[in-house]
């Protein structure tokens, strides 16, 4: 029987080095309320645990100079829904986060942890893909940033080497006309995981599409930047056919599974309809800001 | 197994206990520290039944190491009535009877306590989606919902 080690370090430079000492037994523990679970579960049993919730960098939710935002990966989702002013930014990225789980787990379920998981339907990916998010990563050789949507590498899996840990998302400044939204498709109304979800981020000018980011989560093995939505959107005036052509798109783009939860079938052409709702609370956003 | 010394307060008492380091938090308050009122239902995130507050933030005692309280401010349950006065929650799920069984009621009652500190003017739509997390197999919510907005409601005319 192995014995498992908590260790909380408080800088990022001493939790990199002994999570990338521990090798494959290590975990990092962030919010815990996947964590947790697999281990009482008897799925994983970690031989060390690195709590990075001690690293101010992890848990700080900051404005950067240029009035993007950078938050920590430990960040939970109720601390980010009490920041004064992600919300107004980042409407969708933050309704996306705060659908994770019950109050209780949002006190304390990252953005981080949803996207180290792995899982193609956490529901804040799609979003922070749509937002065009970077984060930035931190191993035992040194400091990298890489994109949201270049995370995931599969059910379960990243492309973070072994020992890197993920550190900080950074979300670009907003243009004036700009917003997001994120829906997602459950049977039920609270609680559930997503059979579709999609993020859209806009910018509009005069009514007029002039950028777009569109992220589908659920319908494939990892959750997918649609560049060819985000194509049919941008110059539009989100008239009918511009939104039914990026609806295909999004169809176009699913590989999702057959299971309990959605047929191929259903899921796929959900994901047109989730693609056109979204879009159109992201523009009503947008413009109310103006 | 080497236990792990954690220094932390709960319920505004300064507090110290040894754990395994694979103990959840709930299994220190129940077990070592005797703090029962926290119950065990799902111990999966779930159930909601295990709900404390964690500088006070709402979170299942079930998904947190005992470990990571240390340095931390913990409320439980057994921290809501003051000495031998109820709580007005208390005193509203007794009388407008919100509860049957009784396993789910203190995890209610911490999480409707957090919110009406968060909000103390919920809509009834607010008050079912903050306790989303917290199972009833008994009462079917009704009352209890019923209860937490007739608190608020008293409270603010306090």
């Amino acid at each position: 029987m192995t014995e498992l080690r908590y260790l909380a370090p408080e800088t990022l430079d001493e939790a990199v080095g002994a999570f990338a000492k521990a090798g494959s037994a290590a975990r990092i523990l962030a919010g815990g309320t996947d964590l947790l679970v697999q281990m009482r579960s008897g799925i994983l049993k970690p031989g060390v645990i690195v709590d990075i919730k001690k690293i101010p960098e992890m848990t700080a939710i900051e404005q950067t100079a240029d009035g993007g935002f950078r938050i920590g990966a430990a960040v939970s989702g109720m601390a980010l829904a009490e920041h004064g002013k992600f919300g107004k930014a980042w409407p969708g990225v933050l309704e996306a986060v705060n659908l994770i789980g019950s109050k209780q787990v949002q006190g304390r379920a990252s953005a981080g942890g949803n996207l180290c998981n792995g899982s193609p339907a956490g529901d804040s990916v799609p979003a922070m893909v749509a937002a065009g998010a970077v984060v930035t990563i931190q191993g035992p050789d040194g400091r990298r940033e890489m994109k949201v949507e270049d995370v995931p590498a599969g059910p379960g899996r990243t492309n973070l080497k072994p020992g890197e840990i993920l550190v900080s998302f950074k979300l670009p400044p907003r243009p004036a006309g700009s917003s997001d939204a994120y829906l997602r498709m459950i049977p039920r109304t609270e609680m559930d995981i997503a059979v579709v979800g999609v993020g859209v981020s806009l910018t509009l000018k005069d009514g007029t599409v002039t950028s777009a980011r569109v992220g589908l989560g659920a319908v494939a093995p990892t959750v997918l930047l649609v560049e060819d939505a985000a194509k049919a959107l941008i110059g539009s005036k989100l008239d009918d056919a511009a939104l039914a052509k990026a609806a295909s798109a999004c169809s176009a783009a699913c590989r999702p599974i057959d299971d309990k939860r959605g047929t191929i079938a259903y899921r796929t052409k959900v994901a047109g309809v989730l693609l056109k709702r979204t879009a159109a609370i992201a523009a009503q956003r947008a413009t109310q800001k103006n | 197994m080497a236990k792990v010394h954690v220094t932390t307060t709960i319920n505004g008492e300064p507090m110290e206990f040894l754990c395994e380091p694979s103990d959840t938090m709930l299994d220190a308050l129940r077990g070592t520290l005797n703090l029962t009122g926290s119950k065990e239902g799902c111990a999966s995130g779930d159930c909601g039944a295990c709900s404390i507050t964690l500088d006070d933030r709402l979170i299942c005692s079930c998904l947190m190491l005992a470990v990571e309280s240390e340095g931390h401010d913990i409320r439980t349950i057994e921290g809501m009535a003051q000495g031998e006065k109820l709580h007005p929650l208390q005193q509203k799920f007794l009388e407008m009877a919100a509860l049957q069984c009784g396993i789910c009621t203190s995890g209610m009652l911490v999480a409707s306590d957090a919110l009406l500190k968060k909000n103390p003017d919920p809509t009834e739509e607010e008050v079912r989606f903050w306790l989303a997390g917290n199972l009833c197999r008994c009462t079917g919510y009704d009352k209890i919902v019923r209860a937490v907005m007739e608190t608020a409601a008293e409270m603010r005319a306090q």
